[in-house]
């Protein structure tokens, strides 16, 4: 009776056994590095905003305190985004002519506000609190980055919840004297175990890990 | 061999019985030699679909008209919610679950027939074990949908998988329907990997036999290189009973922990410790019920009388009638145990259950499990074949209606008075059911085409005993 | 069906949350806008073209444009940049957004881009997403009941009652709670109209001036103005100026709710306008003569608190005993300790008897007295000026003079009865004002509000009156039916939007201010006054602001902002008048007719004027548990003579007028009287109340609005009913436990005396790990004070953004509301007079719960703090932690129930509270928003201790008899802890061993022995 097959086929089908379980196993780390990858966390991606406005410049340079346009970081949930007022509590005076504080000077004039694209954003059934943070010795470099070293705007964290419950379960790794909270350049200290351990006992902070913590 | 590939397609024809109906007293109609086994169930195989019969066509399109049925359901599932369905608070179980139990339980018969009547050395178990599989495999297939369909977020089951994920979550591990995924993919598995194995041989012989040079090849790639030499069949029957050994267990625990979704719950009518025994009961019962159900009209439709002997639907049906009753006894259990708890609830939810709205589904179920199969004491009814065949369907409607009452009339009176309620069925329930019906169906139809849907090695073997009168050794 | 879905905010109030008064220099600024003027010319099509809430999406995109900018500006501040709209909009998309991400809240899931909009300048004292609470006023019939309104960014969110108003004392109705969703109706009107064609303010008020001159040439001949009962000051001081400069204008009063009886017998005691109030923390006797005191009324807050007080019986004091004589069961006939059921035309009779009885002069009266007569008047007599009779509501004058006769007999007067001035104005009635129609004498008619086509007397046939009218204005919040039929329809504004006061029942005046800028560009009654006066560029803000600074001239800025601040203003109460005693004239003879119809505003939608409010149209009405509908109430006995069933079509003929409508079955209805209902049958309220049931009015007669006879008959048909609760029977489970006064003293445990304390080791599962060291959050109810009046419910609504589903679902047994109450008739084994018992069942947060265990996912999981809690985005919706709750408190999401799409709806929402999505299961949080931002705000402020009471739950702020106690378990002295040390305190389902952290405290009826196993005085234990 005829042969059906070359002998070649024996190889393939010998190969063909380990292409399945490297195919297999190929798709699986690709799913898995896009699920984690920037792509889909926007780490370290920088996006387009109405204003090429650089923190770098004005915190670093400027010296400016980030409540200075940020008002309700220490009070509310919320950080606040500076009104087109506050820019023009400077940009009337200076940098008031040139090309890219154009929009601001727009916004004042016709009352429209201007619309920044969002950086940090976090789904919607998840409810952050900024104000007890800060209150409790999280700078804001713990989650935002070095701000004063970003020409524009970008996310250093994934915000993702394992991010978060890293720093929930051991606050002590992460907490930092109150005064030390708006340094955005703060290095941790070396003995930063023993400095974390003390300040999560005198700033009375918790480990919270109910769902309810976050989500309502 | 080779003549049957020289067959010109317009005047083949199925080959028909030695003998048109050997009778209830042996396994294997002969004279049968070697060749005529392997043609007889090739054939089948080979039939030319103009010359398949019309009772297959028919059949097959029927079913694959409710495959689609099932598809529209299943759009309309994704698209608007599960608010489609009659569910409610407090009966927000409802079809799915019960279709989801009766499948897994029809799974149980290939199973049982295969690995435990193997190691029993069953030998009327060889006409039909390859076909029990079979629907044993679509059958979980059909009931494997339902867990999911039945979610409020279809699209995020895998977070019932343990896997390693952003959010640090692991699923919950005090949940029966977590122990669920493990328990019908474990089985589902298996079972593949047992009928698929039991396969190898057969496929080989087809290779070897088809008249078309493209399934010769199909066939050759799915037999992996079986060569049916002294070494193959040696560390076939070697895997063979492994697997067999690693199957019985499982046919126990499927259904037990499927009972377990109920019997965790703290529900009058579900919180009871009688479940696990009496669903594996339960799910045999139906089991067997589906083989008959589909094994009577086959083995007529290809000739297969002296192949499917009535020694093997006796035997299937005496099994049924014993598992019979130890369903029924389940029941009398549950019956005992809500007067003797003295529970408030429970005695209550047995008098609704027996009494109330659903009442009429109680007794139907009754006269469908225990009542009407008690005709099978009688050899008479046995060896009548349209009375097992109806016999064996309204056994199958009689468990899906058990799965009924102890899902629905459980719920929709349970603690506070207040929050009782009402469960009424939708078409949307109603196709969903009858598209998996189809869909197994369909399945069934194709593989009688393309599969020998009785093992023809075994059978071979089954010759070879009639011929020597003497014990085939299986080392 | 139009799904609304509804909320607002985490705001609970307490004391030093209060608003400040400089909070509201922002609100007036911003109304002091100068208006440029635009012409609209162009403008019409494109905005002809959208009606309803697509044309808010039209208007965004068109709105680049520069002029249609400007019109955007004024016509829809709402939408203009003035509104903080940048952080508003960001809760907005908090909200919106979350079905989407929760779509896919696995970790592979990509946020879509969200951009966002700060400021241009920040407004004052506007912390960004901190909630802000004004106080302001809710008027009902003329009267108002304070409350303190939640506002995050200018968006009013939640309403919760002013505990420093004498109407409030901090609670409030299902009307305050369910007022917020009017706001943001999208079926409000949206602008002018003229004989329905597009118009704007500037067109009408052309054309009202040159009416105005003409009239005024006339000396206002021919004017004619309808409006509702009213007290605000303002708006009457601008009435009279009218009435001062055009003499022969009229004002007339047509309140479809309010019974003129009421105030005609109180001005006949008091000889002038006066309301006759009642003091029920005197009282150990009640008396009710038909009235529903605890629930419904201006005052029915104020008396439910002194009442629940007064039924307080854990401190070892007697409670007070309550008679009620109803013809149809209300919410305080559920707590009343002898229910007598009698038609409600025989009351009056009744009432002349017990006058005699008590020893006050009346005429003889014909028929038997009841046997229970006796002994109430004994019970009344052997409490002289510890008593009070109370008159009902919708009684004719015979039996308010009567009641009054007999209170006075018992030195009730002084004591328990207060007889006060009204502020109420004198006006005419919408009698006369068809009459004036029909006689031709009304050129131009100015209906301010009321909806008399809809809700006027049929026997008036007031719209073939009103075509009669040359001229027809019509101010309303809706397009509906006599907007249908006026010239003008100008659009009204809401309470929250406008500048306004207006008066409680006691005279107490409140500052009505609003919380945001109009969203339609709607007017008030005052300017349209005003723009009549020849003063159209007057804002309502200086009308009422000028108002009180004539009243109260020196120190005024002082004044107002306090008024403000406190919601109320100081020394404006009413004085108390001297009572003469009037004579009771003679019964006329009582027809005899075969059947009693009595006409009621519906419990749940009023009048009709609430038809387009999804939270209250589904809120099952408390005595039937039904909802979506009105039904015809009859006595099982009666139906069973009739031989209709629940749902069968029956036919109602008063005079030569018809309505048909289904039955309802309702034990407790009197023999021979069949209640039904004001509210449906609407053409005109929008896409929620439209076209449901019959309307009562078609055959209510002018002569007998409220108690008619007639005759009923089966028509053909049956109608499906929507019903939460089919069974109301108990089945041995004692949910509810009852105890005779008496035997309450003898066991205060009487709910627990039958059960033995289950070991805690019966559980399978490990416990010993919850040792809730911190907080141990729990609940108490005290069954013993729950009206059933289902404020609990909408509260819980508003404040958790739960969706309203429409009656379809609703019928399929899929209601959301987290917190639902319960009833059961049981006791005396009656099916037509049974006992009625009142469960508000929310979640029980279990200490060991069914649910936890059961969840393969973890969705619904122990806090450390014992809540248990239910995350959405983790849910897959299995539903088998609804199988496994014995009490099904879980409600689930079978459709994508929350609506998405409405713009107007966004606003409404709470922030603070995931709007689910489709597929997932949610319960009762015991408002966990609340709770965390509290303990926020405590650990801000050095880890400072919560205070009892400072985190109060929505249901239980809202509570009129404060039945609801929560807080935390773990500190001794809190209430709740107290409450659940009671000793009638029980478990439910407490064989279960689930460990439920709420708890309820048992039913004690105080009966009196003299009346022991007549109807209503059986107890069940």
């Amino acid at each position: 009776m005829a042969q059906l097959f070359s002998p070649s086929s024996n190889t393939i089908a010998k190969v063909s056994i380990a292409a399945v379980i490297l195919l297999a196993s190929t798709t699986l780390s690709i799913a898995y590095m896009i699920d984690r990858g920037s792509w889909i966390t926007n780490v370290n991606s920088a996006p387009e905003q109405p204003i090429p406005f650089s923190h770098k410049h004005h915190v670093k340079d400027d010296g400016i305190d980030c409540r200075y346009c940020h008002t309700s970081v220490e009070t509310s949930h919320f950080a606040g985004i500076p009104a087109t007022e506050t820019c023009m509590s400077c940009h009337s005076q200076i940098w008031n002519n040139v090309a890219a504080t154009q929009p601001i000077r727009d916004s004042w004039a016709s009352g429209k506000s201007i619309a920044w694209t969002r950086v940090h954003n976090l789904p919607d059934y998840v409810y952050f609190n900024h104000s007890i943070h800060i209150n409790k010795g999280i700078g804001c470099s713990a989650c935002h980055g070095n701000v004063s070293e970003m020409p524009l705007i970008y996310k250093v964290n994934t915000l993702n919840m394992n991010w978060c419950v890293n720093c929930h379960r051991n606050p002590a790794k992460f907490i930092r004297p109150r005064s030390e909270v708006f340094n955005v350049a703060y290095q941790y200290p070396a003995n930063q175990d023993e400095l974390g351990a003390q300040l999560v006992k005198d700033y009375h902070v918790q480990s919270l890990l109910d769902c309810v913590t976050c989500h309502r | 061999m080779d003549q049957i590939t020289k067959v010109n397609e317009n005047n083949y024809e199925l080959p028909s019985a030695v003998i048109p109906d050997p009778g209830a007293n042996i396994v294997l109609g002969g004279p049968q030699d070697y060749n005529s086994v392997t043609q007889r169930i090739a054939g089948v195989v080979y039939l030319p679909i103009k010359k398949a019969p019309k009772k297959w066509l028919v059949g097959a399109f029927l079913s694959f008209c409710f495959v689609n049925v099932l598809m529209l359901a299943v759009y309309m599932l994704f698209m608007r919610g599960v608010g489609i369905w009659g569910l409610n608070i407090p009966v927000a179980w409802g079809f799915a679950i019960i279709n989801f139990v009766w499948w897994i339980g029809i799974g149980h018969a290939g199973t049982l027939i295969s690995a435990v009547l193997f190691l029993l050395k069953q030998d009327w178990r060889t006409s039909i074990n390859r076909f029990s599989e079979a629907m044993t495999l679509f059958a979980v297939a059909c009931a494997g949908m339902f867990p999911i369909l039945h979610l409020g977020r279809p699209w995020l089951f895998y977070w019932l998988l343990p896997y390693p994920n952003s959010m640090w979550l692991w699923p919950q591990p005090r949940s029966p329907l977590e122990w669920d995924v493990f328990a019908v993919s474990t089985y589902g598995t298996v079972s593949l990997v047992f009928w698929y194995v039991g396969l190898l041989p057969d496929l080989a012989s087809l290779r070897d036999t088809a008249p078309y040079l493209f399934q010769r090849k199909i066939y050759a790639i799915l037999s992996l290189g079986w060569r049916g030499s002294a070494i193959h069949w040696h560390r076939y029957q070697k895997a063979y009973l492994l697997l067999a050994g690693l199957s019985t267990p499982l046919v126990l625990s499927v259904h037990t922990i499927v009972s377990f979704d109920f019997a965790v719950s703290q529900l009058p009518g579900w919180h009871t410790t009688i479940f696990p025994p009496y669903f594996v009961a339960g799910a045999v019962y139906s089991g067997f019920a589906m083989v008959l159900t589909l094994i009577i009209p086959l083995r007529a439709w290809y000739n297969m009388r002296d192949l499917i002997t009535l020694r093997t639907i006796e035997a299937a049906c005496k099994l049924m009638l014993g598992v019979g009753l130890i369903v029924a006894y389940g029941y009398g259990t549950e019956a005992f145990f809500s007067w003797y708890s003295g529970d408030k609830y429970e005695s209550f939810m047995y008098m609704n259950r027996v009494t109330g709205p659903y009442g009429f589904t109680y007794w139907l179920l009754i006269l469908c499990n225990i009542l009407i199969p008690q005709a099978l004491w009688s050899q008479k009814v046995r060896h009548n074949l349209t009375l097992v065949w109806i016999i064996s369907i309204v056994v199958n409607i009689g468990m899906w209606l058990e799965r009924f009452v102890i899902v629905v009339t459980s719920l929709h009176r349970d603690f506070l008075p207040s929050s009782w309620g009402i469960y009424v069925p939708t078409k949307w329930d109603i196709m969903t059911y009858a598209g998996t019906i189809g869909f197994f169906m369909l399945l069934i139809f194709l593989f009688v085409r393309t599969l020998p849907s009785i093992s023809i090695f075994e059978v071979r073997e089954q010759v070879h005993h009639d011929l020597h009168s003497q014990p085939v050794e299986k080392h | 069906m139009k799904e609304l879905s509804p909320s607002h905010s985490n705001g609970h109030m307490n004391e030093h949350e209060k608003p400040m008064a400089s909070a509201l220099v922002p609100l007036e600024s911003l109304l002091e806008k100068p208006q440029k003027k635009v012409d609209l010319g162009q403008l019409r099509e494109k905005l002809a073209a959208g009606r309803g809430p697509a044309f808010w999406r039209t208007l965004e995109e068109a709105a680049e444009t520069e002029d249609l900018k400007e019109y955007v500006e004024q016509e829809f501040p709402g939408l203009s940049g003035q509104i903080p709209q940048g952080v508003d909009r960001r809760n907005l998309l908090k909200v919106m957004g979350a079905s989407l991400a929760m779509a896919g809240a696995a970790a592979c899931t990509k946020l879509p881009k969200e951009s966002i909009v700060p400021y241009v300048r920040q407004p004052e004292n506007i912390i960004p997403g901190e909630p802000m609470f004004y106080a302001t006023a809710h008027t009902i019939a003329g009267y108002a009941r304070g409350v303190l309104v939640e506002s995050h960014m200018n968006r009013p969110t939640k309403i919760e009652g002013n505990p420093d108003h004498p109407a409030s004392l901090g609670s409030s109705t299902i009307f305050e709670q369910a007022s917020v969703l009017n706001l943001y109706d999208p079926d409000r009107s949206e602008t002018v109209l003229n004989r329905g064609s597009l118009s704007t303010w500037g067109e009408f008020t052309g054309a009202l001036s040159t009416e105005a001159q003409s009239i005024g040439a006339r000396k206002g001949e021919g004017l004619a103005i309808l409006s509702g009962a009213t007290t605000s000051p303002t708006f009457i001081s601008q009435m009279n100026t009218l009435l001062a400069q055009w003499p022969s204008a009229k004002w007339y009063i047509h309140e479809p709710s309010a019974n003129p009886a009421v105030a005609s017998a109180a001005k006949k005691i008091a000889g002038r306008n006066a309301v006759v109030t009642y003091d029920f923390s005197q009282a150990d006797v009640i008396l009710s003569l038909e009235s529903d005191f605890l629930n419904s009324g201006p005052a029915s807050l104020k008396y439910a608190r002194q009442f629940s007080a007064k039924r307080a019986i854990d401190d070892g004091q007697t409670p007070v005993r309550y008679y009620q004589v109803e013809s149809s069961p209300s919410a305080s006939g559920s707590l009343a300790d002898h229910r007598f059921s009698v038609k409600s035309s025989s009351i009056a009779s009744i009432a002349y008897q017990l006058a005699k009885a008590v020893g006050a002069a009346a005429p003889d009266v014909t028929g038997t007295a009841p046997a229970w007569l006796n002994a109430v008047a004994a019970d009344l007599s052997n409490n002289k000026g510890r008593c009070v009779v109370v008159a009902g509501e919708y009684q004719p004058e015979s039996v308010h003079l009567a009641a009054f006769a007999i209170n006075q007999a018992l030195g009730n007067v002084g004591t328990t009865v207060k007889l006060l001035e009204s502020f109420m104005p004198d006006a005419h009635s919408i009698e006369d004002l068809t009459a004036d129609l029909n006689g031709g004498h009304v050129e131009m008619l100015i209906v301010l509000g009321s909806n008399p086509v809809y809700d006027a007397p049929a026997s008036l046939d007031f719209l073939t009156a009103m075509k009669k009218a040359r001229q027809t204005i019509r101010l309303g919040t809706y397009f509906d039916e006599t907007s249908r039929w006026s010239y003008w329809h100008v659009p009204q504004v809401h309470y929250l939007e406008s500048w306004s006061d207006t008066r409680a029942f006691d005279g107490t005046a409140t500052i009505v201010q609003p919380l945001v800028e109009p969203l339609y560009k709607g007017k008030s009654a005052h300017e349209l006054l005003s723009t009549l006066l020849g003063k159209p560029d007057a804002t309502p803000h200086d009308l009422v602001k000028g108002y009180w600074q004539t009243a109260s001239p020196n120190g005024f800025d002082a004044f107002w902002k306090t008024s403000l601040h406190n919601g109320v203003v100081a020394g404006t109460g009413a004085a108390i008048l001297n009572a003469g005693s009037p004579e009771l004239s003679p019964l006329p003879a009582a027809e005899a007719a075969e059947w009693e119809i009595t006409l009621r505003p519906d419990p749940t939608i009023g009048d009709g004027s609430w038809a387009n409010n999804g939270w209250l149209q589904e809120c099952p009405k408390p005595q039937t548990k039904t909802a979506w509908d009105n039904l015809i109430m009859i006595r099982p006995s009666d139906a069973e003579k009739m031989g209709v069933h629940k749902g069968d079509m029956l036919k109602v003929t008063v005079k030569d007028k018809t309505v048909t409508g289904p039955v309802w079955i309702t034990p407790n209805q009197a023999q021979g009287s069949v209640a039904i209902f004001f509210g449906y049958g609407r053409t005109g309220s929008g896409r929620v109340g439209n076209k449901i049931g019959y309307s009562a009015y078609q055959i209510q007669d002018a002569a007998m609005r409220f108690i008619a006879t007639g005759t009923i008959s089966k028509a053909a048909g049956t109608y499906p009913i929507a019903n939460t609760q089919s069974t109301q029977t108990m089945e041995e489970r004692a949910p509810v436990r009852v105890a005779e006064f008496s035997e309450f003293k003898e066991h205060p445990n009487f709910p627990t005396l039958e059960e033995k304390p289950l070991p805690k080791s019966i559980t399978l599962y490990d416990t010993s790990e919850w040792k809730y060291l911190d907080h141990k959050w729990g609940m108490t109810i005290d069954l013993n004070i729950c009206t059933g009046c289902s404020a609990c419910a909408i509260a819980c609504q508003s404040e958790n953004n739960i969706a309203v589903v429409g009656k379809d679902q609703v019928s399929r047994g899929r209601h959301m509301h987290w917190i639902r109450i319960d009833q059961y008739y049981s006791g005396n084994g009656s099916l037509d007079e049974p006992e009625t018992y009142n469960q508000p069942v929310p979640c029980m947060q279990c200490e060991n719960a069914p649910c936890e265990v059961v969840c393969p996912v973890a969705a619904t999981v122990h806090s450390k703090e014992g809540i248990n809690q239910m995350v959405y985005n983790r849910c897959v919706g299995t539903r088998y932690c609804s199988n496994n709750c014995p009490y099904k408190v879980r409600r689930f999401n079978f459709y994508l129930f929350s609506d998405w799409d409405t713009e107007s709806l966004k606003g409404m929402r709470n922030p603070d509270v995931t709007v689910r999505s489709r597929g997932v299961m949610e319960k009762c949080s015991y408002c966990i928003q609340r709770i965390q931002e509290v303990k926020i705000k405590a650990e801000k402020e050095n880890n400072r201790k919560i205070v009892d009471g400072e985190i109060l739950t929505a249901c239980q702020q809202a509570c009129p008899t404060q039945a609801i106690t929560f807080g935390d378990l773990n500190d001794p002295n809190s209430k709740v802890a107290k409450s659940a040390a009671l000793k009638r305190n029980y478990n439910l389902l407490d064989d279960l061993n689930n460990r439920p952290r709420t708890t309820y405290l048992g039913y004690v009826r105080n009966s009196n022995e003299a009346l022991r196993g007549q109807r209503g005085s059986n107890h069940e234990g």
